[in-house]
């Protein structure tokens, strides 16, 4: 037996257990993952990368505007690496869409449709994730429930469109702390103060965290890197004088030891 | 009076074949020139038109204004016609055939009675052997009709005489089948019971959009706009109008726009017809359906996702954001139909520019240390932030060419970041030799 044969049944077993979850009897259409291009980050996604045709959730960590802005950017970010047009879901006027194409979301791609009612949104949110042909849908919502998101998650399976929820408020103010979520994986995202020793304004410093994720080998405590803001093509990178810091590195060796 | 007697009476007479059909055509082509004045016409064989003129004579300065160029016009043409007004099709219909000439062809509001008093029963349209019966009785005025008791007169002359009589006076109503524009696409359905289930109305919407996008195909053209009308079995009407982003023949995209909007309607006690429309179209060539396969990525066809969202959100909340060349940053942006053709256009890169903009400009309280340096603190929002790091700036001078009063105008920009990480666009709005105000703009990720 070679080694690479534990590997495969392993494989073999994940699809027929995501075939029973699915409730169908038919093959899963085959599933697409999207790198971030951080093996810190992507070593611990199952694929090795975020799951294409699913629903994910960014959360500001903290209330404050600028982490929800932040989360708009990592949002747009991660669509902005994939190819075809994208549905974005407003709720409030005052998206600048210059940003977006900062991060390399062309705005040839992207079409909004906004509404300033929150039942309105998740609505349109799901006419675009049932949408075949879309790379993505992004809905800036207050908060999502079980129903609302388990729905969302099988319309994105089912057309294969990628769903982002960015909500504009971290998920602890809604008072009962997280709330349920069938979401395949959840981020929070917070700007945090570049680097002292940077010289200049250069981009901005973001912590990254994966709360949770569907088939991740996550540790009792949700994983989390620091990373430097998304660039003119949307890709994340490490911060180059967090070498010799302990924290990131620990953090890995435990989430590939899990 | 046969032929044979004509040309006995009037030597050398002109004898032509009557030519009924042809007339009738021709009579239908004058009411569709009718169209011109008034949104509602109809023929009325043998040689009469109607005209719904309510809602378009102050179109042309008034009732009589409207006459006058309607009879311009026509004589223009060749026509020797005669024209009146009235606010029920009958009283119309005898004061333009029987009236004196020297009377006014309008007829003024509730006017009938005393329009038609004086006029032969004739007037009333009524069959001749009727109005022989009328005679036999004394009676060939209307006045002398109208006063007779109407239970012995229904009796002895039948119930069409007062039905005509009523329809003049407008007690009755009379239903006129207004033409339709040959080219309108139009199906509809009755139903022999009254409908109301959701699940029976949506096959309906659905059945009768197969329909139309049949019928549709056969001319080469698709629909832009569906109209959709449902009425009721106490004679209301309920509507409801549909647009789609470009002309489409997809009779399960139709549908599923139309079946959205179906809670709108309210079925009261029933429905009993439905009526589908497409109010306006456009020509749509027929296409190849997928045979061959190239192989190559088809272009997502977004006009459906469009229709869609736009039958839930409203037409104008659907849009994209394209590039406008303008320095200042809220006028650099400007919104476009969805499916407007992309250019390829975008910002320009070396620009920074925050992720959520706030419009207007909120005013913060800044301290900068220096003349022209960027703040040091400020406070926005009731909050203290410390500047730790800060960039610029990025002066936007005002587009005199856009608004009067900017030619003085200026910003400073500057990109700050706090002390917790957050990084702000903030500008001063003079330069710091005039007392300049601090203002907020804008927060990036």
């Amino acid at each position: 037996m070679t080694s690479s044969d534990p590997r495969s049944v392993l494989g073999t077993l994940r699809a027929r257990i995501a075939t029973l979850e699915r409730g169908s009897g038919t093959a899963p259409a085959p599933v697409a993952y999207l790198p971030f291009g951080l093996s810190a980050i992507d070593r611990l996604l199952p694929g090795r990368g975020l799951q294409l045709g699913a629903l994910h959730e960014v959360a500001p960590a903290q209330a404050a505007i600028s982490h929800a802005a932040a989360c708009t950017l990592f949002a747009a970010g991660i669509l902005a690496r994939t190819q075809g047009p994208i549905l974005w879901c407003l709720a409030a006027r005052d998206l600048f869409a210059p940003a977006l194409a900062r991060v390399g979301l062309h705005p040839d791609r992207v079409i909004y449709v906004e509404t300033y009612r929150e039942a309105e949104l998740l609505p349109l949110v799901e006419e675009g994730a049932r949408f075949r042909g879309l790379a993505g849908v992004v809905g800036e919502v207050a908060r999502t429930g079980l129903t609302a998101s388990r729905r969302l998650q099988l319309c994105a399976e089912e057309s294969g469109v990628t769903v982002l929820l960015v909500r504009r408020a971290p998920a602890a103010s809604d008072g009962a702390g997280t709330t349920a979520s069938a979401a395949t994986s959840r981020w929070s995202v917070e700007a945090v103060p570049a680097s002292r020793r940077a010289a200049g304004f250069g981009r901005g410093r973001w912590r990254v965290g994966l709360q949770r994720c569907r088939g991740a080998a996550l540790g009792s405590e949700p994983a989390s890197w620091l990373v430097e803001a998304c660039d003119e093509a949307g890709r994340l990178a490490l911060p180059a004088d967090l070498a010799e810091r302990s924290h990131p590195q620990a953090r890995q060796g435990r989430a590939a030891a899990g | 009076m046969a032929v044979a007697q004509a040309q006995a009476m009037v030597p050398g007479i002109t004898v032509r074949e009557a030519t009924p059909e042809a007339d009738a055509d021709a009579l239908a082509r004058l009411a569709a020139w009718c169209l011109w004045c008034a949104p509602l016409t109809a023929p009325d064989p043998p040689d009469g038109v109607w005209v719904e003129i309510a809602g378009s004579a102050h179109l042309f300065g008034g009732e009589a204004a409207m006459l006058r160029t309607l009879l311009t016009r026509l004589r223009a043409g060749g026509c020797t016609v005669r024209l009146a007004v009235a606010d029920t099709p009958g009283a119309a219909w005898a004061v333009a055939r029987f009236a004196p000439r020297e009377t006014s062809p309008l007829v003024g509001p509730g006017q009938m009675a005393a329009a038609v008093a004086s006029l032969p029963v004739r007037a009333l349209r009524l069959a001749p052997e009727t109005v022989a019966g009328l005679a036999e009785l004394g009676i060939e005025r209307v006045a002398q009709l109208a006063a007779l008791p109407r239970g012995p007169l229904s009796l002895r002359v039948g119930r069409a005489v007062l039905q005509r009589l009523d329809q003049v006076l407008g007690h009755a109503p009379e239903p006129i089948a207004w033409a339709m524009p040959a080219e309108a696409a139009v199906v509809r359905r009755a139903f022999p019971e009254p409908i109301s289930a959701p699940a029976t109305l949506e096959r309906v919407a659905t059945d009768l959009t197969g329909d139309l996008v049949a019928l549709l195909a056969r001319r080469g053209l698709g629909a832009r706009r569906l109209d959709l009308s449902f009425r009721r079995v106490d004679g209301g009407v309920h509507a409801l109008c549909v647009g789609t982003a470009s002309a489409t023949r997809d009779a399960a995209h139709l549908a599923r726009l139309l079946c959205a909007r179906l809670a709108e309607v309210d079925p009261g006690f029933g429905l009993d017809e439905a009526c589908l429309a497409a109010g306006r179209t456009e020509p749509l060539a027929a296409v190849q359906g997928e045979g061959l396969d190239t192989g190559e990525t088809a272009q997502v066809d977004l006009a459906a996702l469009v229709d869609r969202l736009a039958a839930r959100a409203g037409a104008r909340r659907v849009f994209r954001v394209v590039p406008v060349e303008s320095r200042v940053p809220e006028r650099s942006q400007r919104r476009a139909p969805p499916l407007a053709p992309a250019d390829g256009r975008s910002w320009p890169a070396d620009l920074a520019r925050p992720a959520r903009l706030f419009e207007p400009p909120e005013p913060v309280q800044a301290t900068a240390l220096l003349p022209d340096a960027p703040p040091a603190l400020f406070v926005w929002r009731g909050v203290r932030h410390r500047v730790v790091r800060a960039d610029g700036p990025e002066r936007v001078r005002g587009e005199w060419w856009a608004a009067e009063g900017e030619l003085a105008s200026l910003r400073d920009y500057y990109r700050v970041e706090t002390e917790d990480g957050a990084r702000y666009w903030i500008y001063r709005d003079a330069p710091m030799a005039e007392g300049p105000r601090w203002w907020l703009q804008g927060v990036f990720g």
